[in-house]
């Protein structure tokens, strides 16, 4: 336990008085980082558990392995490069830059803002901060990526006070700056998804041309091109597994989604406007990674029960609507999620009040 | 009120946009340029002096019941003017600003000074006050013109300023939302200076 000891000798130094007192939070972040908080709650009927946010997030982060394993694999395969080691380092090497870059950037700011303000540091970002990456194109400039994770930290999550009180996912919003800020080097033709080559993803085809040059059994286990870790739905499923296993994330939003996206789907091969099986939607894009990780976000989806299972209907199935309804953007999952984060704590609101209407005539009734 | 702080106020501490949040759906559409936020900014300011200025002379003689018909039409009037002057020597920029210009009428600073202010007041302060406070809108007009413009477009009043650093244009900038989130931003810095404003 030298770490320890040594933890406890430095303590004194970045406590309140001390030589470097102002980095208080800095410390405390990197304390708890290292040990499980020893605070003890003293007073009100809180229940305190040793799995405090920063555990919690870091299940998040496992889940979220399989998912970049196999699009870092994916990319390096999809440039050509043979064996599975081989691929898997190129496409490391390719996406290692805009991991690093979106962490360094958000988690600078973020320690700033917690210093400025004397709070603990929040460890909302150490998901966000892998997520941005996951749902960028490979290939992004990182300069975009430090710019839309600076946006997204600031003014849709700081402003409002931080992890915890944000409106919008921050890591869909990131996505959403790159995407309308740099719409050329995000999407269409122009982007390369690895070296050299360009060419229209899964999405884009089925938009354009009702149909796609990869089966759908190519789509679930993820050799199509798209963003970094959106491609394979097995690999999101099994991060899935984890989440619900733990308990981190609602499956209540995650069976919703699902079934929102299928019915909206069906809907639309019946009338005629789509020429594909409804489950395609499902597979390609960022759907399920839509789904698991990012409609899941504990502060930004709806809190009750039913307002879960409607958020969740309403998220697959607008992602769809924007998917078929509207060309210019083949990726309805990001608007949709975002869309639904602004609704949420009015589904909530509705959910809460019909709840005390109910309860009310039931006391009317035993009078 | 002395006249230095009644010409001051406006320009800062209450200032129309940004402490009173008036104007704002002008201040969203017209601001994707420089030119035709400067026009606009102007613009306002003219109308907004010269309504205060005339209700200010007319106030002892319009009943309180029919007032804010006589405003209308003093405004009306004006913004006619304004929109035949524009469409007479700055054609280009009176096609970017369309229906903006008319829509002065409308616009919540002018009506507002003639109701707070014109009506109770002397001419000569009246006018001062309308000048004020238009410049109070120009300036925040130009400030987040300035910002879309020299990210979004990377040119300033037209010429090129960024573009020769290789810089690649923001074409988030060019839409409403991140004028609406600029003018959050100018708030925010606003309000951490002048720390009364803020709400406890």
């Amino acid at each position: 336990m030298g770490l320890r000891k040594f933890v406890d000798k430095i303590k004194p130094t970045f406590s309140e008085g001390g030589k470097l007192g102002f980095l208080h939070s800095t410390f405390e972040g990197f304390e708890t980082f290292l040990y499980v908080p020893n605070t003890v709650t003293k007073k009100g009927a809180h229940i305190r558990d040793c799995n405090d946010i920063k555990r919690v997030m870091i299940v998040v982060v496992l889940a979220l392995v399989p998912a970049m394993l196999f699009g870092m694999y994916n990319v390096g395969r999809l440039a050509g490069i043979e064996g599975v080691l081989p691929a898997f380092w190129y496409g490391f090497l390719e996406a290692l830059p805009n991991i690093v870059v979106s962490y360094v950037v958000g988690l600078s700011i973020e320690f700033a803002f917690a210093q400025k303000r004397k709070h603990e540091i929040n460890e909302g970002f150490l998901v966000t901060g892998l997520l941005i990456p996951l749902v960028m194109p490979i290939g992004v400039p990182c300069w975009i990526v430090a710019l839309s994770t600076a946006f997204a930290v600031i003014i849709g999550k700081e402003v409002f006070g931080g992890t915890g009180m944000n409106v919008f996912n921050p890591a869909l919003l990131a996505r959403a700056f790159a995407f309308f800020a740099y719409t050329p080097q995000m999407s269409g033709e122009a982007v390369w998804y690895a070296d050299g080559k360009t060419g229209a993803t899964a999405l884009e085809q089925l938009a354009t041309t009702n149909q796609m040059e990869w089966s759908a059994m190519d789509a679930f286990w993820g050799f199509i091109p798209g963003s970094l870790g959106e491609t394979s739905t097995a690999a999101i499923l099994l991060g899935a597994a984890l989440l619900l296993f733990t308990g981190v994330a609602s499956w209540r939003i995650m069976l919703s989604v699902f079934v929102g996206g299928l019915a909206f789907g069906y809907l639309f091969d019946a009338v005629g406007m789509t020429d594909y099986p409804a489950y395609y939607h499902l597979l390609v894009g960022g759907f399920a990674f839509g789904a698991v990780f990012m409609a899941t976000d504990p502060v930004t989806s709806a809190q009750t029960n039913c307002g879960k299972w409607i958020y969740g209907f309403m998220v697959g199935a607008l992602a769809v609507l924007i998917r078929v309804v509207n060309p210019a953007y083949p990726e309805g999952m990001m608007l949709s999620i975002l869309f639904m984060n602004a609704l949420a704590p009015l589904i909530d609101y509705f959910v809460v009040e019909r709840n005390i209407a109910r309860r009310k005539k039931l006391i009317k009734n035993v009078k | 009120m002395k006249l230095s702080k009644n010409f001051t106020n406006p320009l800062a501490a209450n200032n129309p946009v940004i402490v009173q949040i008036l104007g704002i759906c002008s201040a969203l559409a017209v601001t994707v340029k420089l030119e035709p936020a400067f026009v606009m900014g102007l613009s306002v300011t003219f109308v907004c002096a010269f309504s205060n200025l005339f209700m200010s002379l007319l106030r002892k003689g319009v009943p309180s019941r029919i007032r804010i018909i006589v405003q209308l039409v003093v405004i009306a009037t004006l913004v006619i003017v304004v929109d035949q002057f524009l469409r007479a020597y700055m054609y280009d920029v009176s096609k970017q600003l369309s229906v903006y210009v008319g829509l002065i009428i409308t616009n919540c600073i002018v009506m507002g000074r003639v109701e707070a202010f014109a009506l109770g007041n002397k001419p000569w302060d009246s006018f001062v006050d309308g000048v004020a406070n238009g410049l109070g809108y120009a300036f925040i007009l130009v400030l987040v013109a300035f910002f879309r413009e020299l990210f979004g477009s990377g040119t300033l009043f037209g010429f090129d300023v960024l573009a020769r650093f290789g810089y690649v244009n923001n074409s988030l900038m060019l839409f409403p939302p991140m004028a609406l989130i600029i003018i959050g931003c100018i708030i925010w810095v606003h309000r951490s200076i002048n720390k009364d404003l803020q709400e406890k």
